[in-house]
């Protein structure tokens, strides 16, 4: 409880802690806040911008908050198609309104979301992508991926690297030599140029859970070694210490040792490590799918949903596809910020910040 | 004579960290299932011969490692193969390798000259308005997902039209005086640079901060001040130096990263670097491309951090008598 009161005490870290906190509510209730299901499209509003909503009707009075649906219709004069409102009909917005079933958390069936419109209404709050999707309701899904990416790579870098550099600090030697030169030969590989190959060398035509949980894999593969140096070095000087060599008298095996007496020593330096190297796998993320070779369509990650920003008129033109990378650097900058605090309570002793 | 054994020791320290990378990365290549001829046998262009040229120089009819051995051997002659086009990979790399050293020498060095005295800054002004500031600045600058920002840069130049986009060169580059090439080259670098320059800047910052507050804090400092030395002297004379011996390891990450870094910019940018051609390797799976761009790499890696444990050693003698560890 004093950690997070401390956590609390710092401005920047305290709106950091809420606005992750806040992130991970809306992605987790991502199918009941989203107005639209991750797989909802609409061909016929391909690149729709935002809906307009009005709250002050045409007579100058307040009223409920409305909006217009687009219809797209072929201008002559600018040989292009554009989205022109069809002030025929006011839609109103309305709160819990019942539209396509989904399962809450994965269990509970319902068909009432958040918010939505009047009956054949449509709102598209930050507009649509190519293929008509609406992409606020995309970038709630697309965070569920986005978000969890990072800590699940760091879920299978954590063991590895606490046991290569545990075992490598600990028996030292041959052993050490041959474990740390390997480690820095993975090192010496410029890691965003592994990172591609791993992920182009993967087969086409897996399923979209196989896809990412072998993502989490490959962004394991290029973290693990650095960690592991790292617990290898702090290894070094704790196995001088005297209860080691105590454990060591009475006879408790190596394993044993390294499990149960060196590692628990590292731990605040793990949870520092852990919240600093969350941002570094989410940015990894996103540009494995920005280019292609990430998360695939029609799965939603906020690097994928970018990929449409690689083309000059959609840039130009239709800014509202540029969103995920507001979210990207929200959430990076909010991992920052709250592990620079969390050095700063477990560490007092760096000086890095403030 | 000391010195030379130093770096002779390091430089023998390359050659098995060298050898471990290349069969990490030969068996990760080749142990996927892409077929490494596959490219080469829908083009057209490509005769049988060269195909059985391929075959037999790569030795694919082979067990795996006797393809290895093959391999390294036909590297170490410094025959690299040919890409699915059909060219030679030699020369695609010795296009390629120095337009990502001019971006990556101009970024650090443009890092390094604002960088340091940022970080010096911070650390004489700690907890001030103007540390924040550039606390807050920082934290957003290692935010920013590179390809974004680039992506953001990208809108800019083409709303203001000020800057070209993509490529290294104009089309008329041939017919450009050297002075109007030298104009040409630089102005296709600022967006990339920009970029790359805003992102790379946060770390160091921090990082000089960081060793200054420390540095300022040991005894000797507190001895220099004692003995009544002014300010500046304090700070150029006796802190800065050994504030700044840590930032020279420093600099082989920072190359490091750029490296890895500057993928996704010159993606983005279409800029003719050793990132992008990789990545374009990599989506045709090119396999020789990949694996000889893959090499040269790291070999740009290994050197980065060679060069900049030479210039520690120069900077600060008391490396020499530590023996390394791990």
């Amino acid at each position: 409880m004093d950690f997070i009161k401390k956590i609390f005490q710092d401005n920047f870290a305290k709106s950091a802690f809420i606005i992750l906190a806040v992130l991970y509510l809306v992605i987790l209730l991502a199918d009941f806040i989203a107005p639209y299901s991750n797989s909802y499209s609409n061909r016929e509003m391909s690149y729709a911008p935002p809906s307009k909503i009005y709250t002050i009707d045409e007579n100058g009075k307040l009223s409920r908050p409305y909006t217009y649906n687009y219809v797209r219709c072929y201008e002559p004069a600018l040989m292009q198609t554009v989205f022109k409102q069809d002030r025929c009909r006011k839609y109103y917005l309305r709160l819990f309104p019942k539209s396509e079933n989904y399962k809450l958390l994965g269990i509970i069936p319902l068909n009432r979301h958040l918010f939505g419109t009047d009956c054949g209404g449509e709102l598209y709050l930050l507009g649509t992508d190519i293929n008509g999707r609406d992409v606020f309701s995309r970038l709630l899904f697309g965070g569920r991926i986005s978000m969890t990416v990072g800590f699940l790579a760091l879920l299978v870098v954590f063991p590895i690297g606490l046991l290569y550099g545990g075992i490598s600090g600990y028996f030292g030697g041959i052993v050490d030599t041959l474990m740390m030169r390997f480690a820095e030969a993975v090192m010496a590989i410029p890691s965003f140029y592994l990172l591609i190959i791993l992920a182009a060398i993967l087969p086409s035509g897996m399923t979209s859970v196989q896809r990412f949980s072998l993502i989490v894999i490959i962004l394991a593969l290029i973290g693990w070694a650095g960690f592991a140096r790292v617990v290898r070095g702090m290894v070094l000087s704790i196995k001088k210490e005297d209860f080691i060599q105590a454990e060591k008298t009475i006879g408790a095996s190596n394993l044993r040792i390294i499990l149960k007496h060196i590692l628990p020593q590292t731990t605040s330096y793990v949870i520092i490590a852990m919240t600093l190297s969350v941002p570094s796998y989410i940015l990894a993320e996103s540009g494995l799918s920005f280019l292609g070779l990430g998360i695939q369509q029609p799965d939603a990650s906020w690097g994928n949903m970018l990929k449409e920003a690689q083309e000059f008129t959609n840039i130009l033109y239709r800014p509202w596809l540029l969103t995920p990378g507001l979210l990207i650097f929200i959430a990076v900058l909010s991992f920052n910020l709250l592990g620079d605090a969390i050095r700063d309570i477990l560490d007092p002793k760096s000086q890095k910040r403030i | 004579m000391d010195n030379f054994k130093y770096i002779f020791k390091r430089i023998l320290q390359v050659i098995p960290l060298l050898i471990i990378v290349s069969v990490i990365s030969f068996f990760i290549i080749r142990l996927s299932p892409v077929d490494p001829l596959a490219e080469l046998r829908l083009n057209p262009s490509i005769s049988q011969e060269t195909l059985d040229k391929e075959i037999k120089r790569l030795n694919l009819d082979k067990p795996i490692y006797i393809q290895y051995f093959s391999w390294a051997k036909s590297f170490l002659k410094g025959d690299l193969g040919y890409t699915s086009a059909g060219e030679k990979v030699s020369t695609k790399l010795k296009e390629r390798i120095p337009n990502t050293l001019l971006l990556t020498t101009v970024v650090i060095f443009m890092t390094w000259i604002t960088g340091i005295p940022l970080g010096i800054l911070a650390a004489i002004k700690k907890e001030t308005a103007v540390d924040r500031l550039l606390t807050i600045v920082s934290s957003i600058g290692m935010a920013v997902p590179s390809f974004f920002f680039a992506i953001l840069m990208l809108i800019f130049a083409v709303k203001t039209g000020w800057f070209p986009v993509g490529g290294l060169t104009s089309y008329n580059f041939n017919e450009m005086s050297f002075l109007g090439k030298v104009m040409d080259i630089s102005k296709h670098l600022v967006l990339p640079v920009i970029v790359l320059f805003t992102i790379s800047l946060s770390g160091l910052q921090r990082q000089m901060r960081a060793n200054m507050l420390e540095v300022l804090d040991s005894d000797y400092v507190k001895f220099a001040r004692a003995k009544g030395l002014s300010e500046t002297k304090v700070i150029f004379k006796h802190a800065l130096r050994n504030a700044l011996n840590p930032m020279i390891t420093l600099l082989g990450f920072e190359f490091a990263g750029l490296l890895s870094g500057a993928a996704l910019t010159e993606y983005v940018f279409q800029y003719p670097g050793l990132g992008r051609l990789i990545l374009e390797a990599v989506m045709k799976s090119d396999i020789n491309l990949v694996m000889a761009s893959l090499m040269m790499g790291t070999i740009m890696l290994i050197l980065g951090n060679l060069a900049a444990d030479i210039l520690l050693m120069i900077a600060d003698p008391r490396i020499k008598g530590v023996k390394q560890q791990g």
